[in-house]
Protein backbone atom coordinates (compact mmCIF):
# COMPACT_ATOMS: atom_id res chain seq x y z
CA UNK A 1 0.00 0.00 0.00
CA UNK A 2 0.97 3.57 -0.54
CA UNK A 3 2.18 5.90 2.16
CA UNK A 4 1.24 9.32 0.81
CA UNK A 5 0.71 11.54 3.90
CA UNK A 6 -2.75 13.01 4.41
CA UNK A 7 -1.30 16.52 4.51
CA UNK A 8 -0.42 16.22 0.79
CA UNK A 9 -4.07 15.59 -0.05
CA UNK A 10 -5.19 18.43 2.23
CA UNK A 11 -2.75 20.89 0.65
CA UNK A 12 -3.92 19.88 -2.83
CA UNK A 13 -7.52 20.33 -1.66
CA UNK A 14 -6.69 23.80 -0.30
CA UNK A 15 -4.94 24.78 -3.56
CA UNK A 16 -7.93 23.67 -5.66
CA UNK A 17 -10.37 25.47 -3.34
CA UNK A 18 -8.28 28.66 -3.52
CA UNK A 19 -8.13 28.50 -7.32
CA UNK A 20 -11.90 27.99 -7.39
CA UNK A 21 -12.44 31.02 -5.16
CA UNK A 22 -10.13 33.09 -7.39
CA UNK A 23 -12.05 31.93 -10.46
CA UNK A 24 -15.39 33.01 -8.93
CA UNK A 25 -14.07 36.58 -8.49
CA UNK A 26 -11.97 36.57 -11.68
CA UNK A 27 -14.39 35.28 -14.29
CA UNK A 28 -17.15 37.39 -15.82
CA UNK A 29 -19.04 34.62 -17.59
CA UNK A 30 -21.91 33.28 -15.50
CA UNK A 31 -21.41 29.67 -16.71
CA UNK A 32 -17.68 29.74 -15.87
CA UNK A 33 -18.44 31.12 -12.39
CA UNK A 34 -20.81 28.21 -11.92
CA UNK A 35 -18.07 25.78 -12.99
CA UNK A 36 -15.70 27.36 -10.44
CA UNK A 37 -18.26 26.58 -7.71
CA UNK A 38 -18.22 22.95 -8.86
CA UNK A 39 -14.41 23.04 -8.63
CA UNK A 40 -14.65 24.18 -4.98
CA UNK A 41 -17.12 21.37 -4.23
CA UNK A 42 -14.64 18.90 -5.73
CA UNK A 43 -11.83 20.27 -3.55
CA UNK A 44 -13.96 19.79 -0.42
CA UNK A 45 -14.80 16.24 -1.55
CA UNK A 46 -11.09 15.43 -1.77
CA UNK A 47 -10.59 16.61 1.83
CA UNK A 48 -13.59 14.47 2.93
CA UNK A 49 -12.19 11.33 1.28
CA UNK A 50 -8.70 11.95 2.69
CA UNK A 51 -10.06 12.34 6.23
CA UNK A 52 -12.29 9.28 5.86
CA UNK A 53 -9.25 7.24 4.82
CA UNK A 54 -7.06 8.64 7.58
CA UNK A 55 -9.58 7.88 10.33
CA UNK A 56 -10.76 4.60 8.82
CA UNK A 57 -14.39 5.71 9.00
CA UNK A 58 -17.10 5.39 6.37
CA UNK A 59 -19.02 8.59 7.21
CA UNK A 60 -16.73 10.81 5.14
CA UNK A 61 -17.48 8.79 2.02
CA UNK A 62 -21.24 8.98 2.71
CA UNK A 63 -20.91 12.77 2.96
CA UNK A 64 -19.07 12.85 -0.38
CA UNK A 65 -21.93 10.84 -1.90
CA UNK A 66 -24.48 13.37 -0.63
CA UNK A 67 -22.37 16.31 -1.79
CA UNK A 68 -22.28 14.83 -5.30
CA UNK A 69 -26.08 14.29 -5.29
CA UNK A 70 -26.75 17.85 -4.11
CA UNK A 71 -24.25 19.18 -6.68
CA UNK A 72 -26.17 17.41 -9.43
CA UNK A 73 -29.47 18.93 -8.28
CA UNK A 74 -27.79 22.34 -7.92
CA UNK A 75 -26.34 22.13 -11.44
CA UNK A 76 -29.75 21.34 -12.94
CA UNK A 77 -31.52 24.24 -11.20
CA UNK A 78 -28.59 26.64 -11.64
CA UNK A 79 -28.28 26.06 -15.37
CA UNK A 80 -32.05 26.54 -15.73
CA UNK A 81 -31.61 29.93 -14.01
CA UNK A 82 -28.71 30.73 -16.37
CA UNK A 83 -30.92 29.96 -19.39
CA UNK A 84 -33.71 32.17 -18.01
CA UNK A 85 -31.30 35.06 -17.33
CA UNK A 86 -29.86 34.79 -20.82
CA UNK A 87 -33.33 34.84 -22.36
CA UNK A 88 -34.28 37.93 -20.36
CA UNK A 89 -31.03 39.96 -20.55
CA UNK A 90 -29.49 38.66 -23.81
CA UNK A 91 -26.05 38.36 -22.15
CA UNK A 92 -23.89 35.94 -20.17
CA UNK A 93 -21.82 38.70 -18.56
CA UNK A 94 -22.60 39.03 -14.84
CA UNK A 95 -21.86 42.77 -14.94
CA UNK A 96 -24.89 43.26 -17.20
CA UNK A 97 -27.14 41.52 -14.68
CA UNK A 98 -27.50 44.59 -12.46
CA UNK A 99 -31.20 45.03 -11.85
CA UNK A 100 -30.73 45.03 -8.06
CA UNK A 101 -27.77 47.43 -8.14
CA UNK A 102 -28.15 51.02 -6.96
CA UNK B 1 10.13 7.47 -5.28
CA UNK B 2 7.47 4.79 -5.05
CA UNK B 3 4.64 4.34 -7.52
CA UNK B 4 1.85 5.83 -5.31
CA UNK B 5 3.92 8.96 -4.75
CA UNK B 6 4.58 9.32 -8.47
CA UNK B 7 0.90 8.75 -9.25
CA UNK B 8 -0.15 11.28 -6.60
CA UNK B 9 2.18 13.99 -7.88
CA UNK B 10 1.18 13.36 -11.50
CA UNK B 11 -2.55 13.62 -10.71
CA UNK B 12 -2.06 16.58 -8.36
CA UNK B 13 -0.13 18.39 -11.09
CA UNK B 14 -2.84 17.61 -13.66
CA UNK B 15 -5.55 18.84 -11.27
CA UNK B 16 -3.78 22.13 -10.51
CA UNK B 17 -2.98 22.69 -14.21
CA UNK B 18 -6.64 22.05 -15.05
CA UNK B 19 -7.80 24.51 -12.38
CA UNK B 20 -5.38 27.19 -13.68
CA UNK B 21 -6.55 26.52 -17.26
CA UNK B 22 -10.15 27.03 -16.08
CA UNK B 23 -9.18 30.53 -14.91
CA UNK B 24 -7.06 31.64 -17.88
CA UNK B 25 -9.24 30.20 -20.66
CA UNK B 26 -11.30 32.83 -22.48
CA UNK B 27 -13.82 30.44 -24.04
CA UNK B 28 -16.30 28.76 -21.65
CA UNK B 29 -15.98 25.45 -23.51
CA UNK B 30 -12.22 25.41 -22.79
CA UNK B 31 -12.96 26.02 -19.12
CA UNK B 32 -15.41 23.10 -19.16
CA UNK B 33 -12.82 20.75 -20.68
CA UNK B 34 -10.23 21.90 -18.08
CA UNK B 35 -12.75 21.10 -15.33
CA UNK B 36 -13.20 17.59 -16.79
CA UNK B 37 -9.41 17.18 -16.54
CA UNK B 38 -9.54 18.19 -12.85
CA UNK B 39 -12.38 15.74 -12.15
CA UNK B 40 -10.62 12.85 -13.91
CA UNK B 41 -7.41 13.34 -11.93
CA UNK B 42 -9.44 13.62 -8.70
CA UNK B 43 -11.07 10.27 -9.56
CA UNK B 44 -7.60 8.69 -9.79
CA UNK B 45 -6.73 10.24 -6.41
CA UNK B 46 -9.90 8.70 -4.92
CA UNK B 47 -8.77 5.30 -6.27
CA UNK B 48 -5.38 5.93 -4.64
CA UNK B 49 -7.20 6.60 -1.35
CA UNK B 50 -9.06 3.29 -1.65
CA UNK B 51 -12.51 4.78 -2.37
CA UNK B 52 -13.47 2.84 -5.52
CA UNK B 53 -17.19 3.64 -5.38
CA UNK B 54 -16.60 7.38 -4.97
CA UNK B 55 -14.13 7.28 -7.88
CA UNK B 56 -16.73 5.59 -10.10
CA UNK B 57 -19.46 8.05 -9.03
CA UNK B 58 -17.06 10.94 -9.63
CA UNK B 59 -16.54 9.88 -13.25
CA UNK B 60 -20.15 8.85 -13.96
CA UNK B 61 -21.99 11.72 -12.25
CA UNK B 62 -19.49 14.61 -12.26
CA UNK B 63 -17.37 14.11 -15.37
CA UNK B 64 -20.27 12.43 -17.14
CA UNK B 65 -23.67 13.87 -16.28
CA UNK B 66 -22.95 17.29 -14.77
CA UNK B 67 -20.25 18.32 -17.25
CA UNK B 68 -22.39 17.14 -20.20
CA UNK B 69 -25.13 19.41 -18.83
CA UNK B 70 -22.65 22.32 -18.72
CA UNK B 71 -21.37 21.69 -22.24
CA UNK B 72 -24.96 21.35 -23.46
CA UNK B 73 -25.92 24.74 -21.98
CA UNK B 74 -22.74 26.35 -23.39
CA UNK B 75 -23.70 25.12 -26.85
CA UNK B 76 -27.37 26.01 -26.38
CA UNK B 77 -26.59 29.61 -25.40
CA UNK B 78 -23.76 29.89 -27.96
CA UNK B 79 -21.39 31.23 -25.29
CA UNK B 80 -18.38 32.92 -26.88
CA UNK B 81 -15.29 34.75 -25.64
CA UNK B 82 -16.02 36.58 -22.42
CA UNK B 83 -15.86 40.36 -22.35
CA UNK B 84 -13.30 42.30 -20.34
CA UNK B 85 -14.00 45.72 -18.86
CA UNK B 86 -12.20 48.03 -16.44
CA UNK B 87 -14.22 46.55 -13.64
CA UNK B 88 -13.07 43.03 -14.47
CA UNK B 89 -9.42 44.16 -14.21
CA UNK B 90 -10.08 45.50 -10.70
CA UNK B 91 -11.90 42.29 -9.87
CA UNK B 92 -8.97 40.21 -11.11
CA UNK B 93 -6.62 42.11 -8.77
CA UNK B 94 -8.98 41.54 -5.86
CA UNK B 95 -9.46 37.90 -6.80
CA UNK B 96 -5.75 37.15 -7.00
CA UNK B 97 -5.11 38.87 -3.66
CA UNK B 98 -8.01 37.00 -2.08
CA UNK B 99 -6.72 33.68 -3.41
CA UNK B 100 -3.16 34.25 -2.19
CA UNK B 101 -4.36 35.27 1.28
CA UNK B 102 -6.74 32.29 1.47
CA UNK B 103 -3.99 29.88 0.40
CA UNK B 104 -1.49 31.39 2.86
CA UNK B 105 -3.92 31.14 5.79
CA UNK B 106 -4.92 27.54 4.98
CA UNK B 107 -1.31 26.43 4.40
CA UNK B 108 -0.22 28.09 7.66
CA UNK B 109 -2.98 26.36 9.65
CA UNK B 110 -2.23 23.01 7.99
CA UNK B 111 1.48 23.32 8.70
CA UNK B 112 0.84 24.16 12.37
CA UNK B 113 -1.80 21.50 13.05
CA UNK B 114 -0.96 17.93 13.98
CA UNK B 115 -3.36 16.52 11.38
CA UNK B 116 -0.66 16.91 8.74
CA UNK B 117 1.57 14.37 10.44
CA UNK B 118 -1.00 11.58 9.95
CA UNK B 119 -0.65 9.04 7.20
CA UNK B 120 -3.54 8.85 4.75
CA UNK B 121 -3.08 5.24 3.74
CA UNK B 122 -0.93 2.55 5.27
CA UNK B 123 0.30 2.17 8.84
CA UNK B 124 -1.76 1.87 12.01
CA UNK B 125 -5.04 0.10 12.70
CA UNK B 126 -6.98 2.79 10.84
CA UNK B 127 -5.43 1.79 7.52
CA UNK B 128 -8.26 -0.63 6.74
CA UNK B 129 -9.73 0.52 3.44
CA UNK B 130 -13.47 1.16 3.55
CA UNK B 131 -14.95 -1.13 0.92
CA UNK B 132 -17.96 -0.46 -1.27
CA UNK B 133 -19.82 -3.08 0.78
CA UNK B 134 -19.25 -1.08 3.99
CA UNK B 135 -20.36 2.10 2.23
CA UNK B 136 -23.60 0.51 0.99
CA UNK B 137 -24.30 -0.92 4.45
CA UNK B 138 -23.89 2.54 6.00
CA UNK B 139 -25.95 4.16 3.22
CA UNK B 140 -28.92 1.80 3.50
CA UNK B 141 -28.98 1.37 7.30
CA UNK B 142 -27.55 4.30 9.22
CA UNK B 143 -28.16 6.93 6.52
CA UNK B 144 -31.36 5.49 5.02
CA UNK B 145 -33.52 8.57 5.73
CA UNK B 146 -31.07 11.11 4.21
CA UNK B 147 -30.65 8.77 1.24
CA UNK B 148 -34.41 8.69 0.63
CA UNK B 149 -34.59 12.45 1.20
CA UNK B 150 -32.13 13.00 -1.66
CA UNK B 151 -34.58 11.33 -4.05
CA UNK B 152 -37.19 13.95 -3.09
CA UNK B 153 -34.52 16.63 -3.56
CA UNK B 154 -33.70 15.36 -7.07
CA UNK B 155 -37.42 15.28 -7.94
CA UNK B 156 -37.88 18.88 -6.77
CA UNK B 157 -34.75 19.91 -8.71
CA UNK B 158 -36.12 18.36 -11.92
CA UNK B 159 -39.46 20.15 -11.46
CA UNK B 160 -37.70 23.42 -10.63
CA UNK B 161 -35.46 23.19 -13.69
CA UNK B 162 -38.48 22.51 -15.90
CA UNK B 163 -40.45 25.44 -14.48
CA UNK B 164 -37.48 27.85 -14.68
CA UNK B 165 -36.33 26.99 -18.19
CA UNK B 166 -39.84 26.91 -19.66
CA UNK B 167 -40.58 29.47 -22.35
CA UNK B 168 -43.28 31.96 -21.40
CA UNK B 169 -46.23 31.77 -23.76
Amino acid sequence: MSVVPISYYLVLSAILFGLGAVAVVFKRNIITIFMAIELMLNAVNLAFVAFARAHGQIDGLVFVFFVIVVAAAEAAVGLAIVITITHNRQTLNVERVNLLKL
Amino acid sequence: MSLPFALFFLCALLAVVGAVLLIVAREPIHSALALVLVMMSLAVLYLLLGAEFIAAVQIIVYAGAIMVLFVFVIMLLNAGVEERTDWSRIASFGGTTLGVVLLAVVAFRLARSDVGSGIANGGGSSSQAASTRDLSMALFQQYLFPFEATSILILIAILGALVLARKDE
